[in-house]
């Protein structure tokens, strides 16, 4: 009884969370169709996605802080890997990352180099926040499960 | 004395008597010889004469004649015996020519007797034609003058000149000596003497219509000869020695223009008839001859008929008149009516901006006001000018509504809505108050109703919202029941509207919705006020709030929207059923943008699921082609995928059936790439459907990608619904052009 309890408890400390996400912006409706694509033949599904949108995102900013560095920008690239960073993020609903992509990409654009490393600074910053929350949302998903209860992604609807 | 041949007389012969003898035979030859002549003579000269042989014969029977008297000459004295036998031949001579001659005339002379029978008869013939003669050109000559009369009379269409000139025309032609017209007067029982010939103002002389004489004129249609002393010819007074001449009257039909519907002509006794009177000269021992009475009757109904158009034209002029007074009036009236509307439409359009701007200040300042701290009474204050200002703004509301409504000038707002979502939405706003009231609310949904239609959602909510609204505002307690139906054809019948003809359709229905409540009740006399602007029935007056503009209102949408409203009740206390019918489209997804689908996708040819559909991504981001790999999973298909060119042109093959592409990769030539795969698949029958996955949404991309020879366009974020959609899509028409 007192599992159940608490699996609900628990269950319904997801939802809130989730929710708070998305009211913050940091995720927006992509991630829903996300979930939908999670079922029981693909249970890990949001899982592996987002620990690749991590590696890659990882990279890619490296691969960005290393090009802004450079004496003579190639702002070609840069834009490039901006490109890169907003589609994957686009890919999985992570909104605040992919907004500031796009004003880094206009400041690209226009080759103004202040304004990319202080976005830059952003991104790092925004990878950062979701980052965080991703690996929270899992826990309370991975105790969850372990209590025994189910991932209540249907209330997420609204 | 024997020798001599010398005959002597028998007797001794006087002197005298010889003598005498002697002259007479002398003057007898002479006279004999020279009638001959004559008769050559004259003969000659005349022309005809057709007996010549006679006259041949009688002159030679009167020169023996006077041959044998001039021999006789000799006779008398002693003469040889040649003079005898001269005498003796002669004599024979002039026997024979007479006898023959004697003879001869007895065949002439009948004949020259009948000759002059003849010539007597021809004679008085000749004369008895000149008479004739005389009469016919008499004749002829009326008949002109009449003709002349009656195209006097007839080239004119004014009444009084054609009686003026009758009667001058008439005295002329007759050469009358007095012409004279009695009218009758309005009251049909005298004649009124209304024009002369001579006369220059007549004296209003009256005449009763029952007198004999007159009598007796009016039912003949001839001329009648009356005495010159009856009244009607009175016209003068007499003077002594004068004997009046011969006076005639005849009957003039005055036509009246509801005559014209009889078909005949017939002796109708309501007729009117007016009188004309003819005066011969006095003293002229003239007397009316018949041909002279046929003009007069003749000129009688010319009269009436020129009259008769007289009046039809006149009658036409008058109402000719009148029209065009009344259009002058009616266009008056028109461009003052246009005038005011203008007036009123500016007065609204200033009015509509003008109130609505301080209105809001004061809703907007009070409401604001309420959140800051007040005492109870300010409070309590600022709650009511709160309410007040709302009420005001609704009122304005309601009144520049309801005069757009009137204009004509309002539209629906045509859309795709939920029907059902509109009834909840209703019963979710009124619920609060009704249970403030303690009224239960229930709300009936037909089971055939449909999700969604086509209408004007704003306003049919107002209006339910309306009806729903005086329910509950006239309902102290009980219940208050809504009912939401399709309505059939059977329904109309039984409703037994008047002036309500409903057409169903293939894509339009009728929704009807029935509004029960157990309040006050309205009295059956009210009930036709009920939709008039600003008119409330008594009892509301006491409890209500609102201008009583709301059902009007309500009317007016309802007609707007092709249907019907109307409220019955049994009485004061006893509740009241609101109904209205309204036309509604039925919602066609095919065919509605407003759908949150695509508008080029048939919801009925979506597949769920594509199971073995094998497909290809190709995607340089890692997360990307996760994403739209686990999609596609999701949807059953059987998923390769290649992270950059070579690895896709290894990869492809014929099996795959849709190919999913990102283009904007930098460093890849993906039009160059697409462009390849064409050529290279162009060779088999069935080459897979190349899409392109792009979160590029510009027309640069969508058109670049048309001219690749691309199949299709997909934006990313791709959600499952999307894909599933273009799948369908791809397999469905093998074609798709953008989606987003």
């Amino acid at each position: 009884m007192q599992a159940s309890m608490e699996v609900g408890l628990m269950q319904r400390q997801w939802v809130e969370y989730t929710k708070s996400l998305f009211m913050e912006g940091f995720l927006d409706s992509q991630f829903i169709e996300l979930q939908k694509l999670q079922d029981e033949g693909n249970p890990d599904f949001i899982v592996e996605v987002v620990s690749l949108f991590f590696e890659d995102s990882e990279r890619l900013l490296n691969d960005l802080t290393r090009a802004l560095e450079e004496p003579d920008v190639d702002f070609q690239k840069v834009d490039g890997h901006v490109h890169q960073l907003k589609g994957s993020s686009s890919s999985i609903g992570a909104q605040r990352v992919k907004n500031v992509c796009i004003t880094l990409r206009s400041f690209c654009e226009e080759q103004n180099i202040e304004g990319c490393l202080r976005y830059l600074q952003q991104l790092k910053q925004e990878t950062c926040l979701v980052k965080n929350k991703f690996e929270n949302l899992f826990r309370m998903e991975q105790q969850i499960v372990a209590a025994g209860g189910s991932i209540p992604t249907k209330e997420l609807l609204f | 004395m024997e020798g001599c041949y010398c005959i002597e007389p028998q007797w001794p012969a006087d002197e005298l008597l010889m003598k005498y003898q002697y002259i007479s035979d002398f003057f007898i030859a002479l006279a004999y010889f020279s009638i001959p002549l004559e008769l050559i003579y004259f003969v000659k000269k005349s022309a005809v004469f057709p007996y010549r042989w006679v006259l041949v014969q009688f002159g030679a029977f009167i020169v023996l004649c006077g041959a044998t008297h001039l021999i006789n000459l000799w006779t008398f004295t002693m003469h040889s015996r040649t003079v005898a036998v001269v005498m003796t031949t002669a004599k024979v001579l002039t026997a024979v020519v007479s006898c023959a001659t004697a003879l001869m005339l007895v065949h002439i002379i009948p004949d020259l007797l009948s000759v002059k029978t003849r010539e007597l008869f021809l004679k008085n013939k000749a004369a008895e034609l000149d008479r004739e003669m005389g009469l016919i050109r008499t004749q002829e000559e009326t008949g002109r003058h009449v003709r002349m009369l009656t195209h006097e009379i007839r080239s004119t269409l004014d009444r009084h000149t054609i009686l003026k000139t009758t009667l001058v025309e008439l005295g002329r032609t007759l050469a009358l000596e007095e012409c004279a017209l009695w009218m009758p007067t309005r009251t049909g029982l005298e004649l009124q003497l209304s024009y002369t010939l001579h006369q220059q103002n007549p004296v209003g002389y009256t005449v009763p219509m029952n007198l004999p004489v007159i009598s007796q004129v009016f039912h003949s249609n001839h001329a009648v000869k009356i005495s010159p002393s009856c009244p009607v010819a009175r016209l003068r007074p007499l003077a002594g020695r004068y004997v009046p001449g011969e006076v005639v009257a005849v009957r003039v039909p005055l036509l009246h223009l509801s005559n014209f519907q009889i078909n005949d002509w017939p002796e109708l006794s309501t007729k009117r008839y007016a009188l004309m009177v003819l005066m011969l000269p006095s003293d002229s021992a003239r007397q009316w001859r018949v041909h002279e009475l046929e003009l007069v009757e003749v000129v009688a109904d010319q009269v009436a008929v020129a009259l008769s158009h007289a009046a039809i034209l006149e009658e036409s002029m008058r109402a000719r008149d009148l029209l065009m007074e009344q259009n002058v009036a009616l266009d008056l009236a028109r461009r003052e009516a246009e005038t005011a509307i203008r007036a009123r439409n500016d007065f609204l359009a200033v009015m509509n901006h003008e109130m609505r701007t301080p209105m809001h200040a004061i809703i907007a300042l009070s409401s604001l006001l309420q959140e800051t701290e007040l005492t109870p009474e300010q409070r309590l204050m600022v709650e009511t000018i709160l309410k007040s200002s709302n009420l005001l703004a609704t009122l304005i509301n309601d009144v520049l509504d309801l005069s757009r409504l009137e204009d004509g000038s309002l539209q629906l707002d045509i859309g795709t809505f939920n029907l059902h979502a509109v009834f909840k939405e209703v019963h979710n706003l009124i619920k609060p108050i009704a249970l403030v009231k303690k009224l239960s609310l229930t709300l009936h949904l037909g089971p055939d109703l449909p999700v969604f239609a086509v209408g004007d959602e704003k306003r049919l909510m107002q209006t339910i919202l309306n009806v729903v609204g005086n329910a509950v505002k006239f309902s102290k307690e009980g219940s208050i029941t809504i009912t939401a139906i399709v309505a059939k054809s059977e329904t109309f019948r039984e409703l037994r509207l008047p002036d309500f003809h409903p057409v169903p359709s293939d894509s339009q229905f009728y929704l009807r919705v029935q509004v029960k409540d157990t309040g006050s009740g309205i009295s059956p006399q009210d009930i036709p006020k009920l939709f008039t602007k600003f008119a409330q029935t008594t009892v509301a007056t006491r409890n209500s709030a609102g201008s009583g503009l709301g059902l009007a209102i309500c009317k007016r949408f309802v007609n707007l929207m092709e249907g019907h409203i109307w409220l019955e009740s049994e009485g004061l206390g006893k509740g009241c059923l609101a109904t209205f019918i309204v036309k509604l489209g039925i919602a066609d997804q095919s065919n509605d943008s407003k759908l949150p689908f695509t508008s080029k996708i048939h919801e009925n040819n979506v597949h769920l699921s594509f199971p073995g559909l094998k497909v290809l991504v190709m995607e340089e981001n890692g997360v990307s082609r996760s994403v739209t790999k686990g999609l596609l999973v999701h949807l059953g298909c059987e998923v390769t995928t290649a992270g950059s060119i070579e690895e896709f042109l290894r990869v492809v093959s014929q099996e795959h059936k849709v190919i999913f592409m990102d283009i904007c990769t930098s460093g890849v030539d993906g039009y160059e790439l697409a462009f390849r795969m064409r050529e290279k698949f162009m060779k088999c029958h069935e080459r897979p459907f190349m899409v392109v996955l792009t979160g590029n949404s510009d027309k640069v991309t969508k058109e670049s990608c048309l001219r690749a020879g691309m199949d299709g366009l997909v934006l990313k974020p791709v959600s499952i619904d999307k894909m599933r959609s273009v799948l369908s899509e791809l397999i469905e028409r093998r074609v798709l052009f953008e989606t987003c």
